[in-house]
């Protein structure tokens, strides 16, 4: 009889830990969808083996990015100041926080992020690994102002979200480190890779004469010298992303590199943005310092300003730069707009 | 009858054995480990020699570092090849190339600074394109064989910009015509007796660039030579008595 008793028991256990191996959801694998330009002239991007793209996940991140819950007051989400409209990011030089305080950077578009094969994110370069990026924008007093205990609480009493973090992580509990993870997978399908540029590229359209010798002018060393850092047919993330000095100042209010580096020599030195979906991005600079493409090419024509590290590659800095003619840069301000993307900007896979 | 069986199979597999010990042992492979280093007239530069005016050529300018890299291609160990190594001083990368399977013996060391016009080939090597290290298509395309960026003092004692940039030499005097010449050049390292685990020092002595056969003055020669026909076959020519074995270990 107990023998019975203990069998039956014995049974319902394992009955009981078969349901529950049941109840563990499998998030389904996603494949970015790369741009063909990208999979023919790039290395492979870069997906952490310990965050893997998930439908869940990005789905997750997704939801989180245009969440105000994230901040301090709930006022404020990651696309109050990296709009979709605006190639995620902000028409204004200085973005408000939630305590109506001001940056004192612009705020840096985002696409193409799985391919910063460096790591190393912000102008400054002062965050490793998008994951680790992720954490720094909720906490800052700058900026959405929050305590991340207070957000973990927050989500973790919300209707929907314990189930979507389970599914996407096994989390049952939620923690900031599931919070960046998700928004990391959101970010890395954030991409931008059909541009009329890249349909020219890809033999599907013409560029107009404007447009052809402005890139020219881009690719040409005696002319604007552009591609060594900011990439050419061959590199469609039209970055290098590295740091240089390009020559905006003698002296330096915010010393960029230099700050996180402690080395001198990087000082005034910044992030190379990507020349893609300039329509849509200004103002421009690390600074926000210029409202239209016409001052970022006079700058770099004769707006040169010297200092100890300033790049190399600047040239004639005595003259004030390469020194480029009006039609000169009406080109080049054509070739440039070519590498904007309305299909990025409209995707409603990457709107709320 | 099973005697003679047996004795045959005996011999034959000690004979057997002693054919085993003749074939293999001298075809155990070993590791060469090739070790790129760099110095200016026998001085050690590293990444933190970079960013200061520490050297100075032989035309009398003082130079300061801010960014070299270079690729050598069909770097040769024997038969074994691989087909071309991007290294960068600044960033500390590609500083070593191991080789894991060499046969033993005598080794001829050869490889190619820069890209023969038969591997010259526009867009290709992804890894390269990932960083940047294209050549437009107005100077023929593909690959930079080297950059090599930095400030010296120029005649007024101020800080000028210099872009040693080494390609595929070519002519644009007729823009719709070009004429190349392919400056890429081979570098015979000598033969080496491998006989275990071997790490090989490849030095590449930075101020012959500035030196020999031609005293570069960067006053004159300083940016844009990318498009300057006569300014790269200069460089190739000094290029050529740059590299040399350094330590060989064991």
């Amino acid at each position: 009889m107990f023998k019975k008793y203990l069998f039956l028991l014995c049974f319902f256990l394992l009955m009981r830990c078969a349901s529950k191996e049941e109840e563990i959801y499998t998030p389904i694998s996603y494949t970015l969808e790369v741009p063909q330009l990208f999979a023919d002239k790039l290395i492979a991007p870069v997906i952490p083996a310990n965050n893997p793209l998930t439908e869940e996940g990005i789905a997750l991140g997704k939801k989180l990015f245009f969440d105000k819950i994230l901040s301090g007051d709930e006022t404020q989400s990651c696309a109050s100041c990296h709009n979709p409209q605006n190639a995620f990011a902000e028409n204004q030089q200085f973005s408000n926080g939630i305590d109506d305080k001001l940056g004192f950077r612009n705020a840096m578009p985002l696409f193409n992020l799985a391919w910063n094969f460096d790591e190393l994110f912000n102008w400054d370069g002062k965050e490793f690994s998008l994951e680790k990026q992720a954490f720094e924008p909720v906490s800052n007093p700058i900026e959405m102002h929050a305590n991340w205990k207070d957000v973990e609480r927050r989500l973790q009493n919300h209707p929907e979200y314990p189930t979507l973090f389970l599914q996407a992580f096994g989390n049952l509990e939620i923690d900031s480190v599931a919070v960046t993870k998700a928004l990391a997978q959101f970010e890395r399908t954030i991409i931008s890779g059909n541009s009329k540029f890249d349909q020219y590229l890809r033999g599907e359209t013409t560029l107009t004469p404007q447009e052809q010798n402005g890139f020219n002018i881009f690719m040409d060393e005696a002319k604007g010298d552009c591609f060594h850092c900011h990439g050419s047919n061959n590199n469609p993330l039209w970055t290098d992303n590295q740091f240089h000095n390009n020559g905006l100042d003698s002296s330096f209010s915010d010393v960029g590199l230099g700050a996180v580096t402690g080395d001198p020599a990087d000082h005034g030195k910044f992030k190379s943005p990507s020349i893609r979906n300039l329509a849509f991005t200004a103002p421009y600079m690390h600074d926000g310092r210029f409202t239209t493409l016409e001052e970022v090419i006079n700058h770099y024509s004769e707006g040169l300003q010297p200092s100890s590290t300033i790049d190399p590659l600047m040239k004639k800095v005595n003259e004030g730069g390469v020194q480029l003619s009006d039609e000169e840069k009406a080109d080049l301000k054509a070739f440039l707009l070519s590498l904007s993307d309305f299909d990025f900007i409209n995707n409603s896979a990457l709107q709320e | 009858m099973k005697k003679i069986i047996s004795t045959f199979l005996i011999l034959l597999v000690f004979s057997s054995c002693d054919e085993k010990t003749d074939c293999c042992v001298n075809f155990e492979p070993v590791k060469v480990t090739f070790k790129f280093t760099q110095n200016w007239d026998g001085i050690p530069v590293t990444s933190s020699d970079f960013n200061n005016f520490k050297f100075t050529t032989q035309n009398g300018e003082t130079v300061s570092i801010e960014k070299l890299r270079y690729v050598l291609s069909t770097f040769s160990v024997g038969s074994v090849i691989k087909n071309y190594h991007l290294i960068n001083i600044g960033e500390n990368t590609g500083s070593e190339l191991t080789f894991e399977e060499i046969p033993q013996g005598s080794n001829f060391l050869q490889f190619t600074f820069g890209f023969t016009d038969a591997n010259n080939i526009d867009g290709v090597y992804q890894d390269l394109n990932s960083v940047s290290f294209n050549v437009p298509g107005m100077l023929g395309g593909g690959y930079h064989y080297m950059q090599f960026d930095g400030k010296y003092k120029d005649t007024n004692n101020a800080d000028a910009n210099f872009n040693y940039h080494a390609i595929r030499a070519v002519n644009r005097t007729d823009p719709a015509n070009l004429i190349f010449q392919d400056t890429s050049f081979e570098v015979d390292m000598g033969t080496f007796d491998l006989k275990n685990d071997t790490t090989i020092e490849i030095k590449m002595n930075i101020a012959e660039w500035f030196k020999n056969p031609n005293s570069w003055n960067l006053n004159e020669l300083n940016t844009v030579l990318m498009p300057n026909f006569e300014a790269q076959k200069m460089m190739s020519d000094n290029g050529k008595s740059v590299f040399s074995v350094g330590v060989v270990t064991p």
